[in-house]
């Protein structure tokens, strides 16, 4: 019997998390974090049912980790700037838009 | 053929000049009142001219079958209704256009005289060219919907020259409540229309009568659907012909110039009423009810007016209460089913009317502007031809033998008492009423024209008027004496002319002509009424002139209720139109405009505002919120996608479909 | 297969445990290697599904170049911990109720909607199978994603230079 199933569940257990890091941590890389978390569970339930239903899953997977690894270095940048422009990493000092 | 086949001239060319005038008044500051009264004359002139060679056509060619109509355009075509500019003609047209045209060219020439000296020269021939394009084509439609268009437009041009001298308060006031007090009768007349074309699917004269005409005739006091339809009919012609009750406009009326009260409130625009109840004969005579109320208020009308007439000393005033009376003559005759007796006297009295009130005018104008005629006296030396024509009228408004109201009136009274409801209470009223009228207008004479002068000499310098004003006055005092003379053939055993020119639109005389025996009584009967009348007024006004004034202060609650018109004014005012006021002050304007409707209007606004000022704050600024309405929202999609599985998750019963 | 299954448990619980960590801990550099942890036991669940090639890539790219990446910037930007400030109202009141209803919703779906049948049989070249694929079938996305890095290289560089 596959592992699929229990490989489903602990994706949306992770993504669950990813979700919770997102909304609860305050610092900016810490959200970026728990965004790559959220990926990785994307990819574990791609894998997963790749095991039942063929190889494009995988390939998919392949496609996931380069955007993820491109949009890392573009945010990672951005994260830098604004850390150097308010000289805080706190998310919630970032309030530009403040009306 | 010519104007038989394009009937449209006849209203078209005072319409023209009352836009040429108009716009030439409006648009070019220094258009000369020469002008003005060149395009205003030529147009009704021209009209008048046109409606003569109609009249030849008729005579020659006689058409047939009558009415003759003819289509122009569609009006209004709306799913089965169909109104057009349709025009037609039959014989009571053509009195009625000879009346329209022929005075009114009349009044024109008088009002270049009379209106010389005035501000705003062009507007006035403007409205009263537009008058008469309104009346005309009242007078010539074929179907109910453009006479009301007429209905309409002869109110709208009454209430712009009423209120000629706008700058003045009483005046506006008095234009005002012409147009309103019309309109309660114009809401009844549109009642009619629409039960007319409920009933008869058409509002086409010659098809509402043509369907009528197979129709039973209801019975005394059955309200059934034709007398509702008449006696609506009827309410509007009480507003239009100021009857009871909503005669009130007519006495105030009298602020506008006296040309205007000659021809709108004396010889057509109220004679309108009266035209169309005439011209609904075919449904009047199916209900006697109507008929009825039609003559009994008519007769009331006359006796009431009459006995007001009595004692005002304004002398515009007197005309225009007997004005109303002699109105409620003609609606008597209708009712007494005698309808070409009350178009005959239409006509007469448009004559001699109009000649009054121009004279009245002529005196007026001679005075400098003195419209009391406590004020007057001694002028008939000066002002010979003004005081030879207006004693001309007063002989003929008061039935003195040979002059067309004798006739007229006579033929009237007769039919009264042969009505088959109340005859002999109607006859005695309108034979009470002819004594009136011959009072009052004798009064009226002398108290203007003989005894001591009682104005300031020196004040005004007494003239006789200019040509202008002269010439239309001899002109109608020709026809005061001799417009009756068709009807004369009665009184030796033959039919008047008149009433035979008529029979084909109403029928030969439904009851047998009286004897001419029976005739020759009646009518004398009449002139001695008239006679005593002339005698109590010289007895009144020349012979003991301090009586009246004893009289009035021996009985002076009635003298000061005749004075004050019965109070009828002060009683509108007091049950309608202040408890109106009222209503629409606190109900409609403060509670439904200003509460409901800004307050619905203002309350969106203040909601969407208010809305705004909430949905705001979602855009704290705070990256943290935002984060948590994408997941928010990334939720919402994700359940709506997958709705029927999470609905069957949670409540598990059958779904049909799962999503892979 | 009860090996699988210890195995499946031990990858799982670090990978959770992992996840719990991201999350409580307070200064960005446990957080990522908390995350590091996470990828581990990611590629070890890889591994036992039979996707090798993608765990080896797991670990090189994602845990060896991205995290490396990660680690490289907090310590560039000299993080700190986080500060104790709760501005945002709506993060308090809704965060907990809607990880909870995300992740139930999520886990219904996937239980209810999908109907797991028999798993393919492990082949030998499953990389071989893969790498035709990625060439063959799904070449010009391929392509594609080579000159998405191009950018996101261009745009780093860009972003992140020092101020002239």
């Amino acid at each position: 019997m596959p592992l699929t199933s229990e490989c489903l569940i602990l994706s949306a257990l992770l993504f669950g998390l990813g979700v919770a890091g997102f909304i609860f941590k305050r610092n900016l890389i810490t959200i970026f974090m728990a965004v790559e978390l959220m990926l990785n569970a994307v990819n574990l339930a791609f894998v997963a049912f790749s095991r039942v239903w063929g190889m494009d899953g995988q390939v998919f997977v392949f496609f996931v980790i380069v955007v993820a690894a491109a949009e890392a270095a573009v945010g990672l940048a951005i994260i830098i700037l604004i850390a150097r422009n308010r000289q805080s990493l706190n998310v919630e000092r970032v309030d530009f838009l403040k009306l | 053929m010519l104007i038989l086949r394009y009937l449209w001239i006849i209203p078209a060319l005072p319409l023209l000049g009352a836009a040429i005038n108009g716009l030439a008044g409006m648009f070019l500051p220094r258009w000369p009142n020469k002008a003005v009264s060149a395009v205003a004359l030529g147009s009704t002139g021209l009209s008048f001219a046109a409606v003569l060679e109609l009249v030849r056509e008729f005579v020659h060619y006689a058409p047939y079958p009558l009415p003759w109509v003819r289509q122009y355009f569609t009006w209004i075509a709306a799913g089965d209704f169909r109104a057009g500019f349709d025009l037609q003609l039959d014989q009571l047209t053509i009195v009625m256009l000879l009346v329209v045209t022929g005075v009114g060219w009349l009044i024109h020439i008088y009002s270049t005289g009379y209106m010389a000296r005035e501000g705003g020269y062009y507007r006035f021939f403007a409205y009263l060219n537009l008058f008469t394009f309104f009346m005309l084509v009242l007078v010539l439609a074929a179907n109910f919907a453009l006479l009301f268009v007429g209905w309409e437009g002869v109110g709208l041009c009454s209430y712009l020259l009423i209120g000629f001298w706008f700058l003045k308060r009483s005046a506006s006031d008095a234009g005002k409540k012409a147009f309103i007090v019309n309109r309660i009768g114009d809401f009844g007349f549109m009642l009619g229309m629409f039960l007319l074309y409920r009933t008869f699917g058409s509002l086409d004269f010659r098809a509402v009568f043509g369907q009528a005409s197979s129709l039973p005739a209801e019975s005394f006091g059955q309200f059934g659907l034709l007398t509702v339809v008449c006696l609506l009919l009827f309410a509007g012609a009480t507003g239009k012909s100021a009857q009871l009750p909503l005669y009130v406009w007519l006495p105030d009326a009298m602020e506008g110039p006296t040309p205007v009260s000659a021809l709108i409130h004396a010889a057509t625009m109220v004679t309108a009423g009266v035209y169309m109840v005439a011209r609904s004969h075919t449904l009047f005579r199916l209900s006697p009810t109507a008929l009825f109320v039609v003559a009994a208020a008519g007769a009331a009308t006359a006796l009431f007016s009459a006995t007001i007439a009595l004692v005002q000393n304004d002398i515009k005033r007197v005309l225009a209460y007997s004005t109303i009376s002699q109105l409620g003559y003609m609606f008597l005759a209708c009712g007494a089913g005698a309808f070409a007796a009350g178009i005959f006297h239409l006509m007469t009295h448009s004559f001699f009317k109009a000649l009054l009130f121009l004279a009245a005018g002529s005196v007026i104008h001679a005075l400098g502007g003195e419209q009391d005629m406590r004020k007057m006296g001694g002028l008939a030396g000066r002002v010979r031809w003004t005081w030879l024509t207006m004693l001309m009228a007063t002989l003929a408004i008061a039935g003195a033998p040979g002059f067309s109201g004798f006739f007229s009136k006579d033929a009237i009274l007769l039919a009264a008492l042969g009505g088959a409801h109340g005859g002999v209470w109607l006859y005695a009223a309108g034979l009470f009423t002819a004594l009136l009228t011959a009072l009052y207008m004798f009064r009226l004479l002398f108290l203007t024209f003989h005894g001591q002068p009682r104005f300031d000499e020196h004040q005004a310098h007494v003239h006789e008027s200019p040509g202008s004003m002269l010439a239309p006055l001899m002109i109608l005092a020709v026809l005061s004496v001799a417009g009756g003379w068709m009807a004369a053939p009665e009184f030796w055993g033959g039919s008047s002319y008149f009433e035979r020119f008529l029979a084909p639109v109403f029928g030969a005389a439904a009851e047998a002509a009286p004897a001419s025996a029976e005739i020759q009584k009646f009518a004398a009967i009449a002139a001695g009424v008239a006679l005593a009348g002339f005698l109590l007024a010289w007895a009144f006004y020349l012979w003991r002139p301090e009586a009246p004034r004893r009289l009035a202060g021996s009985l002076r609650a009635a003298y000061d209720l005749l004075l004050h018109k019965y109070f009828v004014d002060e009683l509108y005012g007091a049950v309608v139109v202040r408890p109106l006021l009222w209503l629409s002050t606190n109900l409609f304007w403060k509670a439904v405009d200003s509460a409901g409707i800004d307050g619905a209007v203002n309350g969106v606004a203040a909601s969407a505002a208010g809305l705004g000022d909430r949905v705001r704050r979602v855009h704290s600024g705070n990256t943290r919120s935002y984060a948590v309405w994408v997941v928010i929202g990334a939720l919402a999609v994700i359940a709506v996608i997958f709705w029927p599985l999470l609905r069957e998750a949670l409540a598990p019963g059958a779904v049909t479909g799962m999503v892979r | 297969m009860i090996i699988q299954t210890i195995l499946f448990l031990v990858f799982a619980g670090l990978a959770v445990a992992g996840a719990v960590s991201l999350i409580l801990q307070r200064h960005p550099i446990h957080c990522a290697l908390s995350l590091i942890v996470v990828m581990v036991s990611l590629a070890g669940l890889y591994l036992l599904l039979g996707a090798e090639f993608v765990a080896a890539v797991q670990i090189i790219v994602y845990a060896g170049a991205i995290m490396v990446l990660f680690v490289f910037v907090i310590m560039l930007l000299n993080a700190g911990e986080e500060e104790r400030t709760n501005l945002s109202r709506l993060a308090r009141a809704a965060g907990v109720p809607l990880a909870l209803a995300l992740t139930a919703v999520l886990g219904v779906i996937i239980t209810k909607a999908v109907r797991v049948g028999a798993a393919k049989p492990l082949l030998p070249t499953a990389t071989r199978n893969l790498a035709l694929l990625l060439f063959k079938d799904y070449v010009f996305p391929f392509e594609l994603t080579s000159f998405l890095i191009l950018v996101a290289i261009l745009g780093a560089v860009v972003l992140a230079q020092r101020e002239r």
